[in-house]
C-alpha cells in the first residue's frame, strides 16, 4: 500500500473510452476523491497505466467488437495480468467473463469462468427487463469483504443502482463478492479476483454508499 | 428485490425551480441546485429535471445545472425538455445526465426513439407522456408542457413508444399535476397493464397514501414535486427565492390546497411500514 500523499495526483488512472456513453459519472466520482482520470482509447497509454477502470453500458457483442477495432484487447489483458488495480463496472464486469449468450454467443476477455445470460422476463410479477433501479447486495459468506472495496458496507441490505438486461452466471464461486436477486435469479452482482474488482451495479450512481466503494478502491493502492 | 423508486421532480425555468398547477401558473420557488442537494442527502433515488420552457425556445437550457448537480449528486439524473435530436441527447449525457426524457419530439418524429435507443441503449431513453382525460373518458397526449393538443390517444402511444425502443415511460397527468389530489390511477392501471417497460407515475401526489395506491396500479417509480418542494421550503425558509418574491404564499401558510408536504424520509418510512420494497439508506 502506498503512503504517498500525492497518490491521487501522481498516479496514472485510466478510464477506458471505447464509445460507451456514460463515462461522465465515473469521471465525476474520481474527481470527487481528487483523482484526475485520463479518459482514453489509446492502447499505449492504457498499457502504461497504474490503475484502470473499464466502464460500459449496452451490448456485449458490440463492446467486444469496439475493443477489438480500437486494438484494446491486448493492452487490457496486459494490465489485468500485470496485477495492477483493475475495476470493471456494469458491462465492464460482463466483459471479464468467458462468453455471453447475447445474439448467439460471443467470447469475452475470459478472466472469470461463467456465462452472461439474459434475465427471463415475467410481466405478471411486475419485474421488468432491463432492470433499472435499486437492488440490495448481500455478502454470501459473511466476512470476506474485509479485503475488498465493499469493506465498509453492511453485509446485507445496502442498495446499489443497476441498469442491465443480462446478468453474470458465474461458475467461479470463490470470486463472488456479492449476490443480488432479481426476478428469482440470484446472480453475482460484484466480484473480486486477485487485482480485479468488478460490479454489475454502478457505484458512481449509488449515492454515498456507492462512493464509499470508490474510496475503498482508491485506498487499496 | 424489485424496489419502487422515489424520484424528486424539478421543473426548471431559466435559473429557477418553479411549480405550477396543471403544468401552468408557475411560481418561482428557489435555486434548483439547493433543492437537489437536499433531496440527494435525504435519499432520493433519482432526480428528474424538466426544462419547462425548452420546447418554446426549441432547446434545453439545463446543461450547466446538470453538470453542477452531477458533481455532488451521485444518483441517476434524468433530463427532459426540448430534446429533439441525437446531438441533443449526446450533449445532455455529456453534461452528466444518465437518461433523457423525450416528449414533443417523440410524438412529432417517432423514429427518434428508435434511433436514440439504438445509439445510447433503451435504458437511457425515457418517453414522457403528458396526458389529459377527455370528457368522453378517453386519454389524449399533449406536448409542450401540456399546451399543445396532438389528438394522439395516450395508451396506444405508450404501447407504441415501447415498441419503438423506449426504456421507460413517465406518465404525467395534466389534470392531477400540482393539485395534490392523487395520481390518475385509472390512467396508470391502463398503461401498466399494457406495457412491460417501467412506468413512472407523475402528477398529483399530495398525501402519503397516494404512494400505496400508485404502487397497487403497478407503477414502478413515483415522481414527487410540490409535496417535496413545499416540505423543503417549510423547513428551510431561508432558501426560498427572494429575487422574485413568489413564495409569499408559503409564509402565509395558505397556498397548498390539498397538498400535505412530506419529505423523502417520510416517503421511505411510509413505504417500509407498508411493506413496499424500496431503497433505504
Amino acid at each position: 500500500m502506498s503512503h504517498d500523499m500525492n497518490n491521487a495526483t501522481n498516479m496514472k488512472l485510466i478510464i477506458v473510452d471505447y464509445g460507451s456513453s456514460n463515462l461522465f459519472s465515473v469521471i465525476n466520482a474520481c474527481n470527487y476523491f481528487g483523482y484526475k482520470a485520463n479518459v482514453t482509447s489509446d492502447p499505449d497509454i492504457i498499457k502504461n497505466a497504474d490503475a484502470v477502470i473499464l466502464p460500459g453500458v449496452g451490448a456485449f457483442q458490440m463492446a467486444m467488437k469496439r475493443l477489438e477495432k480500437l486494438n484494446l484487447i491486448s493492452p487490457l489483458k496486459e494490465i489485468i495480468e500485470s496485477g495492477k488495480p483493475f475495476m470493471g463496472i456494469c458491462l465492464g464486469l460482463q466483459l471479464l467473463f468467458e462468453k455471453s449468450e447475447e445474439f448467439g454467443a460471443t467470447n469475452g476477455l475470459g478472466y472469470i469462468k461463467g456465462t452472461i445470460r439474459k434475465f427471463p422476463s415475467d410481466l405478471n410479477k411486475n419485474f421488468k427487463v432491463p432492470q433499472i433501479g435499486w437492488n440490495s447486495i448481500t455478502n454470501p459468506d459473511n466476512g470476506n469483504w474485509e479485503k475488498s472495496p465493499l469493506k465498509t458496507l453492511r453485509s446485507r441490505g445496502e442498495f446499489m443502482y443497476f441498469v442491465h438486461s443480462y446478468y453474470a452466471d458465474i461458475e467461479e464461486r470463490k470470486a463472488i463478492l456479492s449476490l443480488t436477486t432479481y426476478n428469482e435469479v440470484n446472480y453475482c452482482s460484484s466480484l473480486q479476483k486477485e487485482n480485479i474488482f468488478a460490479a454489475q451495479f454502478h457505484p458512481e450512481k449509488s449515492g454515498k454508499k456507492g462512493l464509499e466503494i470508490y474510496k475503498n478502491w482508491f485506498n487499496s493502492f | 428485490m424489485n424496489t419502487i423508486r422515489c424520484i424528486a421532480r424539478l421543473d426548471v425555468k431559466g435559473p429557477n425551480l418553479v411549480k405550477g398547477i396543471h403544468l401552468e401558473g408557475l411560481r418561482v420557488l428557489g435555486k434548483p441546485e439547493v433543492f437537489s442537494k437536499f433531496y440527494y442527502e435525504q435519499g432520493a433515488d433519482e432526480l428528474f429535471y424538466q426544462d419547462v420552457v425548452a420546447s418554446l425556445y426549441e432547446r434545453n437550457g439545463l446543461h450547466d445545472l446538470i453538470s453542477n448537480v452531477a458533481k455532488f449528486s451521485f444518483i441517476p439524473l434524468t433530463v427532459g425538455g426540448g430534446i429533439r435530436s441525437i446531438e441533443d441527447i449526446k450533449s445532455m449525457l455529456k453534461a452528466g445526465a444518465d437518461k433523457v426524457a423525450i416528449n414533443t419530439a417523440a410524438i412529432n418524429n417517432a423514429e427518434l426513439i428508435t434511433e436514440a435507443a439504438n445509439t445510447f441503449g433503451s435504458s437511457t431513453i425515457v418517453v414522457a407522456i403528458e396526458v389529459a382525460k377527455q370528457s368522453d373518458g378517453s386519454y389524449l397526449a399533449f406536448t409542450d408542457n401540456g399546451r399543445e393538443y396532438t389528438g394522439v390517444e395516450a395508451i396506444n402511444w405508450a404501447c407504441r413508444a415501447e415498441e419503438l425502443g423506449a426504456g421507460e415511460l413517465v406518465i404525467t397527468s395534466i389534470d392531477q399535476e400540482g393539485t395534490g389530489e392523487g395520481y390518475d390511477y385509472e390512467l396508470l392501471r391502463r398503461i401498466t397493464s399494457k406495457v412491460s417497460i417501467p412506468v413512472v407515475a407523475h402528477g398529483g401526489a399530495g398525501k402519503l397514501e397516494d404512494i400505496k395506491q400508485a404502487v397497487d396500479c403497478n407503477a414502478n417509480a413515483l415522481a414527487f414535486g410540490s409535496v417535496l418542494h413545499y416540505d423543503f421550503l417549510e423547513n428551510n425558509a431561508s432558501f426560498a427565492s427572494e429575487d422574485e418574491g413568489n413564495t409569499e404564499f408559503l409564509k402565509k401558510g395558505t397556498g397548498y390546497g390539498k397538498i400535505n408536504p412530506f419529505s423523502i424520509g417520510d416517503i421511505k418510512s411510509y413505504m417500509v411500514s407498508n411493506q413496499i420494497p424500496c431503497r433505504t439508506i
